[in-house]
């Protein structure tokens, strides 16, 4: 994204179903060719934006532009977006070709045209061959891609797709994620995801809004939002996070120092406090469980350590995953680790040292 | 195992239970073919004079045309309103929509004296004056619950997401209820008209009193039944409408369960009378 062009802006956009609102001021700037996420919880109103940003429903207040036009009283049939619905919603009276085909026959294009078109759609889905099966002959994985060559063959600017993938099964939906995210990066069309897996759109996005009860909690990179999660919940929304009570004890312009518990005194330099951060409304602080450090041999070593005891373990194949007792803490913290060769896995009850990096403490609001 | 009747007695009990319910009409094509002027065994012989006699018989073929005519516009308009309705309840949440409803599928349970003589009373009232219209008025305000009963499925399980889906392609709404919503109900719309027909071709009591002087066929077979002479030959009309009727609910119920197959979901005999 070396150059930035908006291809649809949010300003304030507001939904209200009766009394209840579904959305409460949505403001964001989505780029062209970028692939985008909106993740939340269910309820939080990923759906009603998209249907929003589809023409489907809307707005009660502000204003949807696409490709620099407002979308105030245009509707679906008009915008330059498609959507892959979360059903997948394949005509059932139809072919697998007049399905993928059925856009193209509204702008009534010519019938060797629309072949030519259609073909081309169901190669990059990896569908050729499949043109004349009927709707019911397709598999959950097949109907997605028909799904998706139908929206692929319009040329929209934006595609839209509502938990395309909650309805396949584990090694499929892996696989699909990666087909969609190269489809996406070879097109170069701006993908909108909505997905409550936050590991999906993890692995998929450029950038994702984070979503609770209506509000954009956090908008950024991936590695961002694990990183530097703006608030407590979205930090727990976005992977495993332990929480340690903490409190600031002085700051100035060499650093902030924190009083966290278990770990004691850290000073932190001023470039690592995040802008959003006031040090004297600090009351906890975050470490990821793979930034904590089980110190198995004598001659392992880390910035900081402390002593605790192994509570419990769970194996993972290539990870364990421990929870740790550590000493003044209410409950104990989870801690990952790789299982390389050679290394044992540590029995509960067995005392551990347990070793951290100032750095890797991760403060919010 | 459960305790219970044994299979065998659940059997005995579905054959007796099948005799009761068609041991009469097995009796009309019995004595239509029979070769006597008196209802009664022993059958004497096989002839076909009776559904002779039926093709020469005028004021038959009359009231065949008028009950046509009453047939075919009372199951058009019945399929019609029953579509808006079955359309509306299945997309729309409007206030008191159980209570209309209810209302409007009420014509179904009641007695349908008690409409025939209502109807009279206001078409009276009215000053209108008794035709096959007003045949053709009552028959649609009974036959549209049974209309709306089986379109009701029929929309209902039409995904909303497929029409978005075409709005979404471009198509507009008039393009998408002709491309999409048309041909998923199709099967149910041919299943309504197919069984409204029947139904208003079948109907006595209503046809009797709202009808002036042109008849419909149960009429003119009610008014028949008074010269013994003319019974075999009633018998052989029964025939023809007995077996005319089953085909056309046949017909109506293959139809019904194309649409749900259509639709993707299981068909089930009777969840369109629900
Ligand atoms: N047509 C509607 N009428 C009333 N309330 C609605 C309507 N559509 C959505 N809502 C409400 O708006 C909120 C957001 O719904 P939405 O479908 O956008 O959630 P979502 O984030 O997509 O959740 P999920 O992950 O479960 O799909 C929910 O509380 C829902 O009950
Ligand atoms: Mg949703």
């Amino acid at each position: 994204m070396s150059v930035f062009k908006p291809i649809i802006e949010l300003r304030d956009v507001r939904k209200s179903f009766g009394t209840f609102e579904a959305l409460k001021g949505i403001n964001a700037t989505i780029e062209e060719g970028e692939f985008f996420s909106l993740l939340g919880p269910s309820g939080c109103g990923k759906t009603t934006l998209l249907r929003m940003i589809a023409g489907f429903e809307p707005p009660t207040g502000g204003d949807i532009i696409i490709d620099g036009k407002s979308m105030d009283g245009i509707s679906a049939n008009r915008r330059p977006t498609n959507m892959v619905f979360q059903s997948y919603a394949i005509f059932p009276h139809l072919s697998v070709a007049d399905n993928v085909g059925y856009g193209l026959k509204t702008k009534k294009l010519p019938k060797a045209e629309i072949k030519r078109e259609v073909d081309k759609a169901l190669s990059m889905v990896d569908l050729v061959g499949y043109g004349n099966r009927a709707a019911h002959e397709l598999s959950g994985g097949q109907r997605q891609r028909v799904a998706l060559a139908r929206a692929l063959v319009m040329r929209p600017k934006v595609i839209l797709l509502d938990e395309p993938l909650s309805a396949l099964d584990k090694k499929l939906r892996d696989q699909m994620q990666m087909e969609l995210r190269d489809l996406q990066k070879t097109l170069g069309i701006t993908f909108i995801l909505v997905t409550h897996d936050q590991e999906e759109a993890l692995i998929m996005s450029d950038r994702i809004a984070v979503m609770f009860e209506g509000q954009i909690a956090q908008l950024a990179t991936p590695e961002e939002l694990y990183r530097r999660p703006a608030t407590k919940r979205v930090a727990s929304f976005i992977g495993v996070m332990n929480f340690l009570d903490a409190a600031a004890t002085s700051h100035d312009a060499a650093g902030l120092t924190l009083d966290i518990a278990a770990l004691g005194k850290v000073t932190l330099p001023a470039s690592a406090i995040p802008p959003n951060v006031h040090p004297s409304q600090i009351t906890k602080v975050g470490i990821r469980p793979e930034m904590l450090t089980l110190l198995f041999d004598h001659d392992d070593r880390a910035e900081k350590e402390i002593t605790g005891e192994v509570v419990s373990s769970d194996y993972y194949g290539d990870m364990t995953y421990y929870s740790v007792q550590l000493p003044q803490l209410a409950s104990p913290v989870t801690i990952s680790m790789r299982n390389t060769a050679g290394r044992s896995i540590a029995a509960p009850g067995s005392p551990v040292r347990v070793g951290w990096g100032t750095e890797s403490v991760v403060l919010f609001e | 195992m459960r305790r219970g009747l044994s299979p065998t007695w659940l059997g005995f009990y579905a054959v007796v239970y099948l005799l009761f319910l068609y041991a009469p009409v097995i009796l009309l094509p019995l004595f239509a073919f029979n070769d006597a002027t008196i209802i009664a065994f022993p059958l004497s012989g096989f002839t076909t004079e009776w559904f002779e006699v039926l093709w020469t018989t005028d004021a038959l073929h009359s009231a065949v045309r008028n009950s046509a005519v009453v047939a075919s516009i009372t199951a058009v308009v019945s399929t019609l309103l029953g579509a808006c309705v079955a359309r509306a309840s299945a997309r729309y949440r409007f206030p008191a929509q159980k209570g209309i409803l209810g209302f409007i599928m009420l014509p179904l349970v009641l007695p349908e004296i008690i409409l025939a003589v209502a109807l009279i009373v206001m078409m009276m009232q009215l000053g209108l004056s008794l035709s096959l219209w007003t045949v053709i008025a009552g028959h649609i305000l009974i036959c549209t619950p049974f209309s709306i009963a089986i379109l009701s499925s029929a929309f209902a399980g039409l995904d909303q997401s497929l029409e978005e889906a075409s709005f979404d392609l471009g198509e507009s709404r008039a393009g998408t209820f002709r491309r999409i919503t048309l041909p998923l109900v199709m099967p149910g719309i041919i299943s309504s008209l197919l069984i409204c027909f029947t139904i208003s071709l079948d109907e006595f009591i209503i046809a009797f009193f709202l009808t002036g002087t042109d008849v419909t066929l149960p009429v003119y077979i009610w008014s028949q039944l008074r010269f013994p002479t003319k019974l075999p030959s009633i018998m052989a009309l029964g025939t023809i409408l007995f077996v005319l009727s089953i085909a056309l609910l046949v017909l109506a119920e293959m139809f019904r369960r194309r649409a749900a197959r259509r639709q993707g979901q299981g068909a089930s005999a009777t969840e369109g009378f629900a």
